[in-house]
């Protein structure tokens, strides 16, 4: 196992594997809600078309974690961010770079299944790309169709486009979701557990087209269930309290913690 | 409830009696009686028809800007300046609308010469339902829970672009109920009306010319002493008043029933 | 940029020459316009529709001052004192006296009795009501506060004012005309009328404010009552009305604002003309409010006369910023300690 040191004062963060190519990367991240520091010198590598999961008890800043990769964070009143994070070695939080841009390219679902309320469920998959100004049809059309493929949801509305997005069932729903961020072609998809509001069947459905996404997309995901972590992604980080604990291949995390926080939450001992 | 209940009686049993289809659509008329003493005939439709064209004048003036100046406060009103502008807002609501009627008169019939005209009643009413528009427009946008917000921007559109296709149009109903419900009540304004449109016995024709309206006319004929029939015209006009005001107010009331209670009790 | 390299990045990944980090968060993601962006615009041009009603308020504070400016220039505060109303030129003369008292008189009468029957039915809603009856009885009341002002005058002119004249003037004057206040004759049009049109138009605001008051004094002040042995009427005074205070005598001041700046209903009942004889000294004279002699007098008004309505409306316009930021401060004081619904 490789031991890689970081510089300064920041925990070691112990990989078993050099993770590259990387497609983000969080550099001594900081986050705060007003006086409450919330995340702790996070420096955490995302391989590109893999799937990250992000696990920890409740409270410990995995949901902020990603929303401080797509910006999301400083919509909050009173939060603070410091630090970096590297999109391709490109910094999202550099001065003068548009916040909305960066969220174009880092797209996010989230936990309770969102769509538009007053919008059909094409109109839903198409908002991002309307509201940014597409207007031919065609390719509406075209990119409606692709989203909803990759989000497994295509046979079941594919009669049924001009229903309200929100007539769907919960699990559909959450597809729409997914189709919805899907459809403005962003590099990384970010997911805030996005399984947790929904039945098992719903759940495994929506599981299985993540690992599909894997080819096209780089996913972040966050989940409480340890084995959900343990069945769709490649590689598992666990964060406590706000600071990165353990980092690693998700098999080798799970079978082989290297810190002992980690195999406590993982045998269950608290969180 | 008692009084309301005479005023609605009082209302339906004396205008009923002025109602005939010659009174909805004739003009006003003064008619000398064989005794010599003048009379009232002919009808309100001038009256009506110049209601329903300050009430969509107003519409059309307070309607954009009251949205507007709800969407700024409640997107961009945490502020202390927001806050004065809620205070503001509040208390321009519930101003003696007849010194609104001196300021439209002063600026616009004198000042910038337009005359007493229509246009100069649709400001000054517009005035009045302007900071009910933005309360009830704020408060539907308050509705709105954070998901769909946070929905819209993380698919990376600009803040102004998701509030008013997402947000405002999530709280379309909210804003559409509280804009009809202050229309309703304005349609009953009479004292900026009688030091901004004049007096009319024609029908429409120009914005910037006289115009009659209900509420006025009500007015008019409730100080014609000596002309017999006014007293029944005005209880005529009066009933047609209420009960476009009541059934405006009941219909958006009863569609919206248990919705919108925020919005509702601004009015 | 001084971003720290990972040692292990340093070794693997550049093939290509590194980019400088500004070059690369350029390329990945726009920048904003010179820093600017059409999301300022937006919120410049919405915050501008929004300060439209501190730009009205104002601008009608300045217009009623230029309007008034050559009135008072003449008499000075002799205007807000005097009593005469003489607009033949050459010998005008204006007072705003009896105006302002007629005005301050009608509304104290409104509130008087607007207060006393709104409390009960507030009380009466938020106490007692079962919970059935409440939805329906507040829109009912709702409804009575949709009727046009008009309207309320109308009726008060051809029926209720006969309803006063008969049922309470006609005994007043009759047993207790020897009073001042009761002086005069018992024809229904002065100024008694009016001040009870006006406490039927404002008992639905006062008494809406004043229940939702009510409702938000949490359930722990009836308790904490009622474990001390208070009959419910007790309960209701010590520990609803006093807790809830200052959102009644808000609702009250808001009654009173309400009450000052209304115009038609006043005008069409109160059956005075505008001079030193219309100072009210008795319920059953005819009166003048500032608001009514407005409404009568503006259409033809020139010169001084007409500066003389300004000042009227000056001393309106006061008198309603008073009442009303008095009236919200107090509103606001009670719900941010309460916790419910502001008005």
């Amino acid at each position: 196992m490789d031991k890689e040191l970081k510089a300064e004062n920041t925990k070691p963060i112990l990989i078993s594997r050099p993770v590259e190519p990387l497609k983000i990367q969080t550099d001594k991240l900081n986050a705060w809600f007003g006086n409450n520091h919330v995340l702790k010198d996070v420096s955490l590598r995302i391989k590109e078309n893999h799937v990250t999961a992000i696990i920890g008890p409740s409270g410990c800043g995995k949901s902020t974690l990603i929303r401080c990769m797509n910006r999301m964070h400083e919509l909050v009143p009173q939060a603070k961010v410091s630090g970096a994070v590297l999109l391709d070695d490109a910094n999202v939080y550099a001065k003068g770079v548009d916040p909305v841009s960066v969220r174009r390219k880092i797209g996010m679902v989230f936990q309770k299944p969102n769509p538009f309320p007053t919008m059909s469920v094409y109109d839903n998959v198409a908002a991002g790309l309307k509201l940014n100004g597409e207007r031919d049809h065609a390719r509406l059309d075209r990119a409606v169709k692709r989203s909803l493929d990759l989000a497994f949801l295509w046979e079941e509305v594919k009669h049924e486009l001009d229903k309200s997005g929100s007539s769907l069932s919960g699990g559909q729903q959450q597809r729409l979701c997914i189709a919805r961020a899907l459809a403005v072609e962003p590099e990384v998809l970010l997911m805030d557990e996005p399984c947790s509001a929904l039945d098992p069947i719903a759940t495994a459905k929506i599981e299985e087209l993540i690992t599909n996404l894997k080819d096209q997309y780089t996913v972040v995901i966050v989940t409480h269930n340890m084995q959900q972590a343990a069945r769709v992604s490649d590689y598992t980080a666990f964060l406590y309290l706000g600071q990165l604990i353990e980092y690693g291949e998700t098999t080798n995390l799970f079978e082989n913690p290297t810190e002992e926080l980690t195999e406590r939450y993982l045998t269950g001992k608290f969180g | 409830m008692i009084p309301l209940a005479s005023i609605l009686f009082e209302v339906v049993r004396n205008g009923a009696t002025a109602l005939s289809v010659q009174f909805l659509t004739g003009t006003p008329a003064l008619v000398t009686l064989p005794t010599g003493n003048a009379a009232l005939a002919g009808g309100i439709a001038v009256s009506i028809e110049g209601t329903l064209v300050l009430m969509g004048l107003t519409a059309v003036i307070a309607v954009p800007i009251g949205l507007l100046a709800g969407v700024y406060l409640a997107e961009f009103g945490d502020n202390r300046f927001g806050r004065s502008i809620r205070f503001l807002n509040d208390v321009l609501s519930e101003f003696p609308s007849i010194v609104i009627g001196i300021l439209v008169y002063s600026i616009l019939v004198v000042g910038l010469r337009v005359g007493f005209s229509a246009f100069a009643g649709g400001v000054a009413l517009s005035i009045i339902m302007l900071p009910i528009v933005t309360r009830t427009t704020e408060e539907s946008i308050k509705l709105v829970p954070r998901s769909v917000r946070d929905a819209a921007m993380a698919l990376g559109i600009r803040k102004w672009r998701a509030t008013i296709s997402v947000v405002l149009s999530t709280a379309r109903s909210g804003v559409v109920t509280g804009a009809l419900l202050s229309i309703a009540r304005i349609s009953g304004e009479s004292a900026p009306l009688l030091l901004t449109i004049g007096t009319s016995s024609y029908f429409f024709s120009g914005l910037n010319q006289q115009v009659d309206a209900l509420p006025v006319r009500i007015f008019l004929l409730s100080s014609e002493n000596y002309v017999s029939g006014a007293q029944q015209q005005g209880w005529g006009a009066a009933l047609i008043l209420i009960v476009l005001v009541l059934c405006l107010n009941l219909a958006v009331r009863i569609a919206t029933r248990g919705k919108y209670g925020a919005v509702r009790s601004r009015i | 940029m001084g971003i720290p390299r990972f040692s292990i990045l340093a070794t693997t990944e550049e093939a290509a020459p590194a980019k400088r980090a500004e070059d690369k968060v350029s390329d990945t993601f726009f920048q904003k316009l010179k820093g600017f962006s059409s999301d300022d615009l937006f919120e410049f041009l919405a915050t501008s529709i929004g300060s439209l009603v501190l730009v009205i308020l104002i601008v009608t504070s300045v217009v009623l001052t230029r309007g008034s400016l050559a009135v008072f220039g003449k008499f000075g505060f002799g205007f807000l004192t005097g009593t005469d109303w003489n607009t033949s030129l050459g010998s005008e003369s204006y007072g705003a006296l009896p105006y302002i008292l007629g005005t301050l008189v009608t509304a104290g009468i409104a509130i008087s009795v607007g207060i006393l029957i709104s409390l009960g039915i507030a009380i009466f809603l938020s106490e007692m009501a079962p919970s059935f009856l409440r939805s329906p009885l507040s829109q009912v009341i709702e409804l009575l506060a949709a009727v046009p002002s008009v309207i309320y005058g109308f009726w008060g002119l051809f029926v209720f004012r006969f309803w006063v004249r008969d049922y309470l003037e006609t005994p007043l004057s009759t047993y207790l005309g020897w009073i001042p206040v009761f002086h005069g004759t018992a024809t229904g049009y002065d100024i008694l009328t009016a001040g009870l049109v006006l406490s039927i138009m404002i008992i639905p605001t006062v008494s809406s404010v004043s229940k939702e008051t009510m409702m938000a004094v949490p359930s722990s002040q009836r308790e904490a009552a009622y474990s001390i042995g208070a009959t419910r009427w007790e309960v209701v005074k010590l520990g609803v009305l006093r807790y809830g205070r200052s959102g009644i005598f808000g609702a009250a001041i808001l009654g009173l604002g309400r009450a000052v700046g209304e115009t038609m209903a006043v005008t069409m009942v109160i059956g005075g003309t505008p001079g030193p004889y219309v100072l009210p000294t008795s319920l059953l004279k005819g009166g003048v409010t500032l608001s009514s002699l407005i409404a009568t007098e503006f259409g033809d008004a020139t010169g001084l006369h007409l500066s003389a309505l300004f000042g009227l409306g000056i001393v309106l316009f006061l008198f309603a910023l008073v009442i009303n930021i008095f009236a919200r401060l107090m509103v606001w004081r009670v719900f941010k300690v309460t916790g419910g619904i502001v008005e």
